[in-house]
Parts: C-alpha cells; sequence; structure tokens
C-alpha cells in the first residue's frame, strides 16, 4: 500500500507567510471579520481585506455574470466600489481578527485620494492593526478612477512609482501593489512599482467591460435605474489573461519581484497554472461569491494531490517552473511537425471534428457512411478498434450513431493536417483525438534563425502550402 | 366488467402526463448536453428528420419558439410526436450522448418543451402557398391524412379531407395511451391545419363508389385509411359480453370522461405488442386489481419496445408466458368467469424454435375482462383492390416510399395502410412524402 505523502503548502509572498496559497481576493467576500473568520475556519490561508479609503456609497444593483450555455457565471462584472463602511469599524475588526488568528496572513487594501499625507495617514492606521501587510488597489477600473483614484493611477507609470513610494516612506510591513489589466504592457506599470519601492505585486484587477444588455429593457446589465456603467470583469473567463500577464511580470528582468497571482481561479489546476507561471500564491474573488467559502477544501486537495503525483515537497519547487518554457514566437521551431490522429475506438461519430476542420481550419478530415449492417459486423468496412453500441428494443436493432441505416465514419487526412489542434479541442471524448509527432525530416529552426539564414543566403524561402 | 370505481381525482392522477413537462431551466439543463453533432445520428434516425441539434440549440439559447418552428417545419403532429415516439429506438436511439453520458440526450422532452411554448401561444409558423387551382381529397384524418393536408396546404394546394369517424386525428386522438397523448393535445394539433385552409369531412366515410368519384371530381387523391380493428381469436366463448377488443377498450378514454370507461377486477390482455401493454396500462390505472398479460411465447421474443415493458412491470402486471388462450370461460349467468390456457414450450432454441403443447397443461386465469390486443386487421384490400394498377400484399398497400404513388395515376398513399402498422411519426413523414409526390405529380400535369 502507497501512503500520498502530503507535501508542505505554507506560503511565502513578499515576506508574507500563510499556511497555504489560497488567499481571498479584496472584494465583498473580505467585507467584514465575519466573513473572514468564516473564510479562516473553511481553510483560506491568508484574506486581502475588502479596500479601505474614505467610505463611499454604492449603487443598486451591481453585478452581472455571461453565462456559457448552460452553465452560470463564465464572468462577472460589477460596479461596486471599495467598502462602504466606516474606516474605524473595519481597522477594529482586522484588529480582532489578527488575535484570533496569528498564522494566517491578514492584508490590508488601501485607496486614498493621491496626496502624500491621505496616504501616510492610512498606512499608519492600518498597520497598527498589526496586520501582515498592504495592498495598492491601483486598479479599479470604475467608479473610483473617474475620481482619479485606482486605475486612474495604475494606467500611469509616474503616478503608481510616486504613490509607491509615498506609502514606502510610512511602510513598516510589505506592500504589494494591485496592477490593472488595463493598459498596453503591464510590465511598464510593474517597473514603476518596483521603482517606487513595492516588495510585491498582484495581478489582476478586474478588466473594463459592459458585460451585457438587457434584451427586454434595451439597458446594459447591470442597470441602475435603466442606466449602467462601464464595470470591471472577473472569473473563470479572465483567467488567460491574468495567466499571461503574471509570466510577463515574473518573467521581467527589471521587476524580479515577488507575484501574487489573481484572476479567474475556480478550480485547482487554475492555482497549479497561476504557480507554475510564476504567482507565489493566488488570489480567489468570483468563485468564492460563486459557491462559497468551502471551495477552498477542493483547492488545497487538488494541489496536494497533483504535488504528490509529481513528487513536489514544497511550493518552491513549484513557483516559477513553467516561466522559462513561455518565450517569443520568434524562436519557436518553425521544422516542428504534429498531426492529428482519431482513437476509432473511442469516437461516438459525432461528427464536431469534421465540420470544424471544414468550416473552420484546413479540411483535412473526411467522411464516409458505413452501412449499420457492415458496421455492427466488423466485415472490414469501419475502422480497425471501431466499438459499436448496439442494443435490441422491440425486435428493432438500435445502433448509437447510426441513423438512415449508415454510421459516419470520421478521418484524419495526415498528408494535409497542419496540426491546429482545432478537432482534438472540439472532440468531446477525452483522449479520442491525439496530436502526435512527426518526423518533418526538416532540421530544426526559428523563425529567427530562418530569418538570418535567408539574408545569408543559406536556405531557400520556405514554399506556401501546398494544401490550403 | 363495469365502470371504473376510481374518484376522478384517482384517475387524474393516474393518467397524468407519463413524463412531466420540463421547467426553462431543465429544458435548458438537457439541451446542454447536446453536443451538436454534424451530420447527427438524431436527426437522421428521426422518421421525418427535424434537425434536432438546431431545435435543440435554440432551446439552449432561450428560443423555444424558434425550436418549435423547426419541429413543425418537417412534422405538423411535433407535440404529438414528443410524447408518443418510442424515442428509444429513433432519434433517442442514436444519440452519442449514450456512449458519452451514458444515456441520450432527452430529446422527446425538448421537443415537448418547444412545442408546447408555441402551442401555449396559439402561435403557427406556416402560410399556404400560393393558390395553385389544383384540389386534392384525401381519405383519412389520421396522422397520415394530416401530415399530406398540411404539407398540400404550404405547397398551395387545396386539400379535402374525408374521414369516416365524428371525430379528426385517427389513432392519433383515440388510440394513443391516454397518459402520453391526452385528447384535448391531439385536437389542439389539428387546429393549424385547419388554419391553412385544409378542410376537414367528418362523418364522411368513404367506400370503393365514392372513391371513384373522388378520383373524377379531383385532381389527385391520397389514402391513408390506416388499418381496422383488432384481430379476434376463433376460441369458444368470443361472443362474451366480457371479451372486448383492444380498440374498443381504449377509444372511450378519449371519447368520453375515464369515470365512464370500464375495467375488469380481474383483467387479462392477450398479446405482448405495444398495443396489449398500453391495455394493460391502461386497466391498472383504471383501477383492476390484478392484470395479467398472455403470450404465447416468452419476453425475448415479445414486440413490445423495451421502455413499453418496463412500464408494464413498474405498474405491477403479471406475465403469463408460453401460454395459448384455448376458451372464454362463463360462469352460470353467462359471465365471463376465466381465461382458459394451454402450456406450450419452445423447442429448439432462438427465432426457429418451435411452439410445442404440452399435453394435460390446461390452467385457467379468473377474470371479468379480457382484451384481445393481437394486432390491427388491414382494410386497403377492401376499399382499393379492385382499382386497375394498384398492388396490396397481403393487406398491405405497395407504394413508391420516395413519392407515395400507387400504381394507378393520381393515386396516393401513406400511413398504417401502406405499413400495416408503424408509429405516427412515420405517417406524418409518408404524408409529407405523398405531399410532394403529389406536387409533382401536379406539376407535371400527367
Ligand atoms: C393502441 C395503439 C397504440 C398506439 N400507440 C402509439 C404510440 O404510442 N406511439 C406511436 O407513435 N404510435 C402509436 N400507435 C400507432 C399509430 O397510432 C399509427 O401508426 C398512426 O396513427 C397511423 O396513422 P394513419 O394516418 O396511417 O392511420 P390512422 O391513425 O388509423 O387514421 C386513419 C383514419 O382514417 C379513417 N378512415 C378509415 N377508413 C376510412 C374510410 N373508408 N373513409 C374515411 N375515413 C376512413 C379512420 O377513421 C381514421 O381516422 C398506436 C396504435 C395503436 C393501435
Ligand atoms: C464585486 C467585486 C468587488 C471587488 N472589489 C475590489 C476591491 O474593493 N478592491 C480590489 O483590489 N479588488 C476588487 N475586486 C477585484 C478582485 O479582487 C479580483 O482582482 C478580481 O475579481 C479577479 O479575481 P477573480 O477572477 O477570482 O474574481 C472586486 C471584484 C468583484 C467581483
Ligand atoms: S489538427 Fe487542425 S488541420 Fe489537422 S485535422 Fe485537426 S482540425 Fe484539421
Ligand atoms: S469529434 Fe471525436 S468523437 Fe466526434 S467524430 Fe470526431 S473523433 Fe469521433
Ligand atoms: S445525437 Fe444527441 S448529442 Fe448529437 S445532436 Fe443529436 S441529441 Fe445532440
Amino acid at each position: 500500500m502507497k501512503t500520498w505523502k502530503k507535501p508542505d503548502l505554507t506560503s511565502e509572498v513578499a515576506g508574507i507567510r500563510s499556511p497555504n496559497p489560497f488567499w481571498l481576493a479584496s472584494g465583498p467576500p473580505t467585507n467584514s471579520a465575519y466573513q473572514v473568520r468564516r473564510a479562516f475556519e473553511a481553510g483560506w490561508g491568508g484574506a486581502v481585506w475588502k479596500t479601505l479609503g474614505e467610505p463611499i456609497v454604492n449603487v443598486a444593483s451591481r453585478y452581472g455574470a455571461i453565462d456559457y450555455d448552460g452553465r452560470k457565471i463564465a464572468g462577472l462584472n460589477n460596479i461596486e466600489l471599495i467598502t462602504d463602511r466606516p474606516l474605524e469599524e473595519n481597522l477594529a475588526e482586522i484588529r480582532q481578527i489578527k488575535r484570533e488568528f496569528p498564522h494566517h496572513a491578514v492584508v490590508v487594501s488601501l485607496m486614498v485620494e493621491s496626496s502624500r499625507e491621505a496616504w501616510h495617514d492610512i498606512v499608519k492606521h492600518t498597520q497598527d492593526t498589526g496586520c501582515d501587510g498592504l495592498e495598492l488597489n491601483f486598479g479599479c477600473p470604475h467608479g473610483m478612477s473617474e475620481r482619479g483614484m485606482g486605475s486612474a493611477v495604475g494606467q500611469v507609470p509616474e503616478y503608481t512609482e510616486r504613490i509607491t513610494n509615498w506609502v514606502m516612506e510610512a511602510a513598516e510591513i510589505p506592500v504589494l501593489v494591485k496592477l490593472t489589466p488595463n493598459v498596453t504592457d503591464v510590465r511598464y506599470i510593474g517597473r514603476a512599482a518596483r521603482n517606487g519601492g513595492a516588495d510585491g505585486l498582484s495581478l489582476i484587477n478586474t478588466i473594463n467591460s459592459i458585460v451585457g444588455v438587457d434584451l427586454d429593457t434595451l439597458a446594459p446589465r447591470p442597470q441602475v435605474d435603466g442606466r449602467g456603467s462601464h464595470g470591471g470583469y472577473c472569473g473563470p473567463a479572465v483567467k488567460p489573461i491574468a495567466l499571461n500577464m503574471v509570466q510577463q511580470v515574473a518573467s521581467d528582468p527589471e521587476i524580479q519581484l515577488p507575484v501574487s497571482g489573481i484572476g479567474g481561479v475556480q478550480a485547482w489546476q487554475d492555482a497549479v497554472e497561476f504557480l507554475l507561471l510564476g504567482a507565489g500564491n493566488v488570489q480567489v474573488c468570483t468563485a468564492a461569491m460563486h459557491y462559497g467559502f468551502r471551495i477552498v477544501e477542493t483547492l488545497i486537495s487538488g494541489l496536494e494531490g497533483w504535488m504528490s503525483d509529481k513528487g513536489f515537497l514544497s511550493l518552491q519547487e513549484v513557483v516559477g517552473r513553467s516561466v522559462q518554457t513561455v518565450g517569443d514566437w520568434a524562436d519557436l521551431d518553425l521544422s516542428y511537425k504534429v498531426v492529428a490522429e482519431i482513437d476509432q475506438g473511442e469516437c461516438i461519430h459525432c461528427g464536431l471534428c469534421y465540420i470544424a476542420c471544414e468550416d473552420g481550419a484546413h479540411q483535412s478530415i473526411t467522411w464516409r457512411e458505413v452501412p449499420e449492417a457492415e458496421f455492427v459486423g466488423g466485415n472490414g468496412t469501419s475502422p480497425e478498434g471501431a466499438r459499436p453500441q448496439v442494443s435490441v428494443s422491440g425486435g428493432h436493432q438500435v445502433v448509437v450513431g447510426s441513423g438512415a441505416g449508415h454510421v459516419n465514419i470520421y478521418e484524419i487526412n495526415q498528408e494535409t493536417c497542419v496540426g491546429c489542434n482545432l478537432c482534438s479541442l472540439v472532440c468531446p471524448v477525452q483522449g479520442c483525438i491525439s496530436m502526435v509527432e512527426r518526423d518533418s525530416g526538416l532540421p530544426s529552426m526559428s523563425w529567427r534563425e530562418y530569418q538570418e539564414k535567408l539574408a545569408k543566403g543559406e536556405v531557400e524561402k520556405i514554399e506556401p502550402p501546398a494544401h490550403v | 366488467m363495469e365502470r371504473t370505481r376510481l374518484t376522478r381525482a384517482e384517475l387524474e392522477a393516474n393518467f397524468a402526463d407519463l413524463h412531466p413537462a420540463y421547467s426553462r431551466d431543465e429544458a435548458v439543463a438537457e439541451a446542454s448536453r447536446c453536443l451538436f453533432c454534424f451530420d447527427a445520428p438524431c436527426m437522421r434516425a428521426c422518421p421525418t428528420h427535424i434537425d434536432v441539434p438546431r431545435f435543440i440549440r435554440q432551446i439552449l439559447h432561450d428560443n423555444p419558439l424558434g425550436a418549435a418552428e423547426t419541429i413543425f417545419s418537417e412534422n405538423v403532429l411535433g407535440g404529438s410526436c414528443a410524447r408518443a415516439c418510442p424515442t428509444e429506438v429513433l432519434c433517442e436511439g442514436a444519440c452519442v450522448d449514450k456512449t458519452l453520458q451514458g444515456g441520450p440526450v432527452h430529446i422527446g422532452r425538448l421537443q415537448r418543451y418547444a412545442t408546447d411554448a408555441a402551442q401555449a401561444q396559439d402561435l403557427w409558423f406556416f402560410e399556404p402557398g400560393t393558390d395553385t387551382g389544383h384540389r386534392v381529397a384525401i381519405v383519412g384524418s389520421g396522422p397520415a391524412g394530416l401530415a399530406c393536408a398540411h404539407e398540400l396546404r404550404r405547397l398551395g394546394h387545396a386539400a379535402d379531407v374525408f374521414e369516416a369517424r365524428d371525430v379528426a386525428g385517427g389513432l392519433n386522438t383515440l388510440g394513443i395511451a391516454a397518459y402520453k397523448i391526452s385528447t384535448e393535445l391531439a385536437l389542439k394539433e389539428i387546429e393549424p391545419i385547419r388554419a391553412m385552409g385544409a378542410e376537414i369531412h367528418l362523418n364522411s366515410p368513404v367506400d370503393a363508389n365514392r372513391l371513384a368519384g373522388l378520383r373524377r371530381d379531383y385532381d389527385a387523391v391520397f389514402v391513408g385509411v390506416g388499418l381496422g380493428s383488432t384481430r379476434q381469436l376463433p376460441i369458444p366463448g368470443e361472443e362474451l359480453e366480457g371479451v372486448v377488443e383492444a380498440l374498443d377498450f381504449i377509444f372511450p378514454t378519449h371519447t368520453g370522461p375515464f369515470s365512464e370507461c370500464y375495467v375488469g377486477r380481474h383483467t387479462v390482455v392477450i398479446g405482448a405488442g405495444n398495443t396489449a401493454v398500453d391495455c394493460a396500462t391502461q386497466a391498472v390505472r383504471l383501477g383492476a386489481e390484478q392484470v395479467t398479460m398472455v403470450y404465447r411465447r416468452t419476453d425475448a421474443e415479445m414486440s413490445a419496445f423495451s421502455y413499453e415493458y418496463e412500464l408494464a412491470k413498474q405498474d405491477g402486471i403479471v406475465f403469463e408466458w408460453l401460454a395459448q388462450p384455448v376458451e372464454f370461460v362463463a360462469d352460470d349467468d353467462g359471465d365471463l368467469r376465466a381465461l382458459r390456457c394451454r402450456r406450450l414450450r419452445l423447442q429448439g432454441q432462438g427465432r426457429r424454435a418451435r411452439l410445442e403443447e404440452i399435453a394435460d397443461s390446461d390452467f385457467e386465469i379468473p377474470c371479468d375482462l379480457a382484451v384481445q390486443a393481437l394486432g390491427q386487421a388491414p382494410v386497403a384490400d377492401e376499399l382499393l383492390g379492385g382499382i386497375e394498377g394498384v398492388t396490396v400484399v397481403s393487406g398491405r398497400l405497395v407504394v413508391d416510399p420516395t413519392t407515395g404513388a400507387t400504381g394507378a395515376p393520381g393515386l396516393f398513399a401513406g400511413g398504417d395502410c401502406t405499413s400495416l402498422g408503424a408509429e405516427i411519426v412515420d405517417a406524418v413523414q409518408e404524408g409529407k412524402v405523398a405531399a410532394r409526390g403529389i406536387d409533382e405529380y401536379l406539376k407535371g400535369g400527367s
């Protein structure tokens, strides 16, 4: 019998320690001591308190979502502002929580008007509570930005650097700067934060968005008395954007700061991807809003299982491990070749691969009608390994995938397949279409090398593909 | 045999929909299971070739009325078929989710969700075609005749339907188990066909003479007369009052309130096809204390669909396999008392096994109602047998499956009279195909 060797999940980012790498991101789930207490009891390793500042007034309604073909909340958008609770109340609660949970990470998110005094003031008051770190909200894309705060700061490197600087003058605990994705290149803002003296970065905040329009009232969602405003987009749909930005700042030689990864984490796999691409921990908001705090159990269990399986004993072995596998397109090998292959024993004859390749790729899948009797009888016309699913009812033979007397058989034309992956992505059966390596017979050569060799006359121009 | 003793509420509950309607959320969740297959097996397996992935995607995207249009454009009785089709051997039998997820997408129930949405608003999607001046007579207002009439109207031809009974719809209205299709729904499905301009003349039986007249007066004639009563066993006691024919037992559930239907405390059903199961499950729902199905062979050979057999088992029906009815036995008052049967055994293996009587094995099944459900007898020969060019083989009217044409010019046919008994959906398809065949014929002017 093998026992699961549990890895050590303790985490440290910019000097802030927590029992595991799962923090709640600043937002509605971290609005009060009541919630943060429940979260820590449920197993969260840390929490970034809902952004403190000059209390605001919120509107109703506040959230909109996109559903994806029957699944709820693929993406969430909000027009909520920072905390609407009095500063003193928040500070007292933070102090209380820190006393109750000395080993959990309690980080406090801050946003005030752009004056040195205001920032000095709030930093001093906040660190007085005994909290473990500060996070500067330079990211909120709606409402606060109209008042010169949030992303209005985070979109301008000079402002980012200056305000970070003011904070560092007063701060005695680690400071993370939370970046907005609503910029052309997030690395410039990351570098500004570094120059301002930040101890780490967290990213991403929400993405500027209009989540939808109500087709009855014709007003945007969420609506406030028939009007709307652009809001901040987050949830599973934003993960790829966040992963790219995390990898960018993690690989930037001028930044070299610890990173807290945020954006669309809902499954443990998402978290592992953030860690591999350079995040020291992850923060979660939408998934906790959707399902409640207990999702942390499946996040922890999944991460532990994966680490045990791969033989990783601590997070340090995981964090950043894949950062260097990402690089410029120009360095990818033009001679590398893969083609699609269908496992006919797994195929359920849905035809999705065919129509995807036919209409959306390179017309490299063929189909033919095999008469039902031959398909079931296996007399050689259906491909090797095909597995007919046959039953009988009321004297009728019923064959899955068969209609009008035949079953469609789909096959890849590997001569013309460009290896784009599309069919394997649309195939609903796990492992049915695989992409297999083929020797192209050509020496490895990247675009960059190709350009150099072309200039020196060492290679011929590569011909366009014979098959479109 | 006596009136049902159940209360109105009990009867309503017993005959309530076998599969209740989906709510919007249920429908969307179910629709999300569909893969949107290319050249979808379910669509090919549907006799009317409804574009199933298309209508399911319309439901998924909150467009049930669009879905209804997709359905009705191929199958004018889409609501009836949604409830009564043997989907297990048609669309759902072919659905690839059976392999992927262990069970098919519930296409029938989704189809019902969409057609219900349109019917709740009395919405129809099609208009009669531009008048061609051609007139077509249709004999029989069953699914085949109705589908033919609707398609002819779409093509701009006048359609006059002649129906022997005082109610339209054929077996779709009168014969389908009431917990599958309510009479109300069956009649509602006929409204749009009337609204499209098809005339349905009730109480208008057509005999060989009148048929000749119709052929003279109209540009073409479609025959969709279905089949006749179910066959009777020629055994002693057949004339007793408690011995009835399947359709006579079923029709009252559609022609009057359930409370006026009759049933036996101990009901015996002879046969093991779908009609026999319908009779047996109906008897249970009408309050029979015991229901026994008697069949000469075993469940391996029964012609009822698996899900019908499952339903019968769930309903607590007793099965008497390998039993040959030999006499309906009366008591001293001349009332049915029992069905006497003889035990059979199978000699040999599989399909070729022969049935052999076992000597001295007679036994009685006590009963006060015996329903004979041995398949309907054909009627086409009587009506059409004498017409030059028409071929009838063992009661089956022969037609060209691609046009519905018989061998006689301008005479078309479809439905049970050409198949000797299939499903509503087949009759609809054959009526539709024949309408297109008639259109070609009329355009050709031949
Ligand atoms: C008990 C029973 C249960 C069934 N259950 C199902 C089920 O669950 N699902 C399913 O899909 N199918 C079921 N079927 C089969 C289905 O009802 C038939 O396949 C279908 O109704 C055939 O349609 P049709 O138009 O050919 O004939 P019919 O429905 O039989 O219609 C023929 C019409 O023609 C009329 N007619 C006959 N002769 C004349 C004449 N000389 N002049 C004028 N009118 C005439 C009749 O009165 C009738 O209205 C069942 C059948 C039976 C008997
Ligand atoms: C309703 C709502 C309110 C939020 N409020 C704040 C906030 O006050 N301060 C902040 O830094 N981020 C705020 N965020 C952004 C989240 O902290 C997080 O960066 C973002 O939602 C991406 O993570 P997710 O995909 O896990 O939700 C808010 C998000 C939501 C949905
Ligand atoms: S990998 Fe792309 S080109 Fe090749 S068969 Fe699949 S979809 Fe077509
Ligand atoms: S997508 Fe997959 S399951 Fe569907 S036909 Fe293609 S190979 Fe078969
Ligand atoms: S076979 Fe099943 S999954 Fe495919 S289109 Fe039809 S209902 Fe959808």
